[in-house]
C-alpha cells in the first residue's frame, strides 16, 4: 500500500460510487434504527398509557410488552440487510476498486 | 486433551441430568431444600471446578500460541466471524445482565423490557457505523482509531483516560456480583475471598493467554449461559402450561404490586420522568458502541468482513438472550416471590430475598431444578463473570500498555516485547484493583452500575470515535476538547445526581435531578468538539484535515489494515 494507490484510488469514480452508496445505506439504516428506538422511548416517555393497555380484554398482556419484543426483532432484521447489502454489492466493488489501484 | 474430554462427558451427563430434574420440577409437590439449609453446595463447587479445569487448559494452549503482541492483544486476528460474533455476546451477557436484568423485571416487571432494549439497539449502529471502519483503521486498541491522524500524545491520552474509567467501574460492578454470588451460594467461602479467587484466575488467563484465551473462555461461557437460559425459560414455560398468559397473570397475582408491574415504564415506586426516560436510551444506545473491550473483539477478527458478520450473529444471540432474560424474570415473580424458602421475611416483603436482590435468577433455577440446577446456574454466572472481568481487563492493560506506555511515553520507540511485557504488569495491577474495589463497593445493585458506565462510553468515547471516522474537520483540539467534555461532564454531573450524592453521599437532594446525565453530555462534547475543530486555524490542523482522504481510503477500502498473522 502506497500513496501512489490511495492517490488513484481518490481519483477513481467506483470509489466514490462506493462511500456514496453505503454510506446512504449506513445512515439510512441508523436512522432507522433511531426513530424506530425513539419511537418506543417517546411513547414510554410521553404516552405511557398507550403502551400499558391490555392487548384485548381478557388479557393482562400490555401493547408495549408487544412493541419491546418488535424492536429487538426489528434490530437484528435491520443488521441481516445491512450484512446482505455488504457483501453482495460492496464488497465485489472494493475488490474491483483496489484491483484498479494495483494496476 | 484427555482431561478435557472427561469433562465434556461430564458436562454431558449433568445435561441429562438436569432434563429429568427440570421435569420433576414441573410437578409443584416435588420436595425441594432450600439453599441455605445445604452445608456445602458441592453441585455449584464441582461444575466451577470442572470449568475452571478447561479454561485453564485452554490457557496452557493459549499461552503456547502467543508470541507476538498481535498474539496477545488481538489473537493473531485469527478469530472467525461466528466466534467473534460468540465472544462479542459473551462479553456483553454479563452477569449484570443475566442477573440485573432479571432481577429488574423481578422487582419492576415490564420495566426490565425498556432496558434491554435499549441495550441491543446499540447493535445496529455499532454495525452500520463503526465495525468495519475499526477493523480498518485500527491495531488493538478503539484510540488507534480516534488517533489516526491526530496528534497521538494527547488524542491517546484522552482516549485511555475514557478507556480506563470505563473498564474500572464496570470492573466494580461485575467484582460486586461474582463476590455476593459466591458467597450466596458457599456461605463457607466468604465474600472477600470469593473475588480473591476471581482476581487471581482472572490474572492468570490473561497474563498467560493473552487475547486468545480471553475469546475461548468468553465463547464457552457465552455457549453456557445462552444453554442455561433457554433451559430456565423453557422450565417456566413448561411451569406455565406453555402460555405467556398463564405466566404473566400468574405474575401479576404473586407480585404484590399486581397490575403495575404491567403498567409501570418506569422503576416501581418512582416518578414518570421523560427527560430521565430519553436520556437511558441515549445512554444504553451509544453507550454500547464506547465500550472498550467490546471495540477491542473488532480487531481479532481477520477483515472487516469478519467483524460485519461477528455483528450479526453477535445481535441474534444478545436479542434471543435478552427475550430468556425477560422470561426468566417473570418465571422468578411466579416461583420465587413470596417462596418462604427464598424469601428474608415473607410477613413484611414477599420479595426481599435472601443473599441480596441480584438472587432472582439463581433462585429460580433451585425452584425449577433443585440444587444441581442451580450449582449450574451459578457456575456459568461465576464462570460469565470470570469471562467478562478478563476481557475488562485486558482492554484496560491494552489502554495502558498500548496506548500510554508505548505510544506516549515511548512514543513509538519501545519494542514489541517491552510493550507486552508493560500489559502484563498492567494486568496483574488492574486484578488487583478488582478485588480491592470488589470489597469497597459490597453492597449495591449491580445493574446501577453497569448502567453508569455506559454514559461514560456515550458521552466521551462513542461521539469521538465517529467523529474521527466520519468527519474531515476534526482536529486534535476538538478530539481532546471534546472528549474530555464527555468523560469529566459526565462523571461531574453522576456525582452531582439522585444515585451518588442522594444515596451514596447521603447530600441530601440532589443538585442535578437526573440519574443518566448523557441528554445533556453528549451533545456537550459533539459542540465542544465542532467549536474547537472549526476554529482552530493551526497548521497542523490543516494537516490533520488534509490527511482526512488517505484515512478515508483505509477506512472505506480495508487497503493497508492490519492482517492476519499466520500460525
Amino acid at each position: 500500500m502506497s500513496e501512489l494507490s490511495s492517490n488513484k484510488i481518490q481519483k477513481n469514480p467506483k470509489y466514490h460510487q462506493l462511500i456514496k452508496e453505503r454510506d446512504a445505506l449506513s445512515w439510512t439504516l441508523s436512522a432507522l434504527v433511531l426513530v424506530i428506538y425513539f419511537g418506543f422511548i417517546l411513547l414510554v416517555a410521553f404516552a405511557p398509557g398507550f403502551l400499558t393497555q391490555p392487548i384485548s380484554t381478557t388479557s393482562v398482556i400490555p401493547v408495549g410488552m408487544l412493541v419491546g419484543v418488535g424492536v429487538i426483532l426489528a434490530s437484528v432484521v435491520l443488521t441481516g440487510i445491512y450484512v446482505y447489502r455488504a457483501n453482495n454489492t460492496f464488497d465485489p466493488l472494493i475488490k474491483e476498486i483496489i484491483q484498479e489501484a494495483a494496476k | 486433551m484427555r482431561t478435557i474430554r472427561t469433562a465434556l462427558d461430564v458436562l454431558a451427563a449433568s445435561a441429562a441430568l438436569l432434563v429429568v430434574q427440570l421435569a420433576q420440577a414441573a410437578d409443584p409437590a416435588a420436595p425441594t431444600s432450600a439453599p441455605a439449609e445445604v452445608p456445602v453446595n458441592w453441585h455449584a463447587i464441582a461444575m466451577f471446578i470442572i470449568f475452571v479445569a478447561i479454561t485453564l487448559g485452554i490457557t496452557y494452549w493459549a499461552a503456547k500460541r502467543t508470541k507476538t503482541a498481535t498474539d496477545f492483544y488481538a489473537a493473531g486476528r485469527g478469530i472467525t466471524g461466528l466466534q467473534n460474533g460468540m465472544a462479542i455476546a459473551g462479553d456483553y451477557m454479563s452477569a449484570a445482565s443475566f442477573l440485573g436484568i432479571a432481577a429488574l423485571v423481578y422487582f419492576n416487571g415490564f420495566y426490565g423490557l425498556i432496558f434491554s432494549v435499549g441495550w441491543l439497539v446499540g447493535w445496529p449502529i455499532i454495525l452500520f457505523l463503526i465495525a468495519e471502519r475499526l477493523r480498518n483503521l485500527g491495531k488493538f486498541t478503539y484510540a488507534d482509531v480516534a488517533s489516526f491522524r491526530l496528534q497521538q500524545g494527547p488524542v491517546r491520552t484522552m482516549a485511555a483516560i475514557g478507556s480506563l474509567i470505563v473498564v474500572i467501574w464496570y470492573l466494580i460492578g461485575q467484582a460486586v456480583g461474582a463476590g455476593q454470588l459466591l458467597h450466596t451460594l458457599v456461605p463457607q467461602i466468604s465474600y472477600r475471598v470469593s473475588i480473591v479467587i476471581i482476581g487471581a484466575l482472572i490474572i492468570i488467563y490473561v497474563t498467560f493467554g493473552g487475547m486468545k484465551a480471553t475469546t475461548w473462555v468468553q465463547i464457552i461461557k457465552a455457549a453456557l449461559l445462552l444453554g442455561g437460559a433457554t433451559l430456565m425459560a423453557l422450565g417456566v414455560m413448561a411451569h406455565e402450561g406453555w402460555s405467556f398468559e398463564t405466566l404473566f397473570s400468574n405474575a401479576v397475582k404473586a407480585h404484590p404490586k399486581h397490575m403495575e408491574i404491567m403498567q409501570s415504564v418506569v422503576p416501581i415506586g418512582a416518578k414518570a420522568n421523560p427527560i430521565e426516560s430519553i436520556s437511558l436510551g441515549l445512554t444504553l444506545m451509544f453507550g454500547t458502541a464506547g465500550l472498550p473491550h467490546i471495540l477491542m473483539r473488532f480487531f481479532t477478527v481477520g477483515d472487516a468482513k469478519a467483524a460485519r458478520k461477528s455483528v450479526l450473529y453477535g445481535t441474534c444471540f444478545i436479542g434471543y438472550f435478552y427475550i430468556l432474560t425477560f422470561i426468566i424474570g417473570f418465571g422468578a415473580i411466579v416461583l420465587v416471590a413470596g417462596n418462604p424458602e427464598y424469601v428474608v421475611d415473607v410477613t413484611k416483603n414477599v420479595l426481599n430475598l435472601k443473599g441480596g436482590s441480584s438472587m432472582p435468577a439463581v433462585y429460580l433455577s433451585h425452584s425449577l431444578g433443585g440444587d444441581f440446577f442451580l450449582g449450574f446456574i451459578a457456575a456459568v454466572a461465576f464462570a460469565t463473570i470470570l469471562a467478562v472481568v478478563s476481557g475488562l481487563t485486558l482492554a484496560g492493560a491494552s489502554a495502558l500498555s498500548h496506548d500510554i506506555y508505548a505510544n506516549v511515553i515511548m512514543k513509538g520507540k519501545s519494542t514489541e516485547a517491552q510493550e507486552v511485557w508493560v500489559s502484563k504488569l498492567c494486568v496483574i495491577g488492574l486484578g488487583i484493583l478488582a478485588v480491592i474495589l470488589g470489597i469497597a463497593f459490597e453492597k449495591q445493585n449491580v445493574a446501577y452500575i453497569v448502567a453508569l458506565t455506559f454514559s461514560i462510553a456515550a458521552c466521551a468515547n462513542f461521539p469521538i470515535l465517529v467523529l474521527a471516522v466520519f468527519w474531515r474537520g476534526l482536529t486534535t483540539r476538538g478530539a481532546v476538547l471534546g472528549g474530555y467534555t464527555g468523560i469529566l461532564g459526565s462523571i461531574i454531573l453522576l456525582i452531582i445526581g439522585p444515585t451518588v450524592w442522594t444515596k451514596v453521599l447521603e447530600m441530601g437532594p440532589p443538585i442535578f435531578p437526573y440519574d443518566f446525565p448523557t441528554f445533556a453530555v453528549l451533545p456537550a462534547a459533539l459542540i465542544v468538539a465542532y467549536v474547537a475543530s472549526v476554529t482552530d486555524r493551526s497548521a497542523t490542523a490543516d494537516k490533520e484535515r488534509a490527511a482526512f482522504g488517505a484515512q478515508e481510503v483505509r477506512s472505506e477500502t480495508g487497503l493497508g489494515a492490519e492482517v492476519a498473522t499466520a500460525h
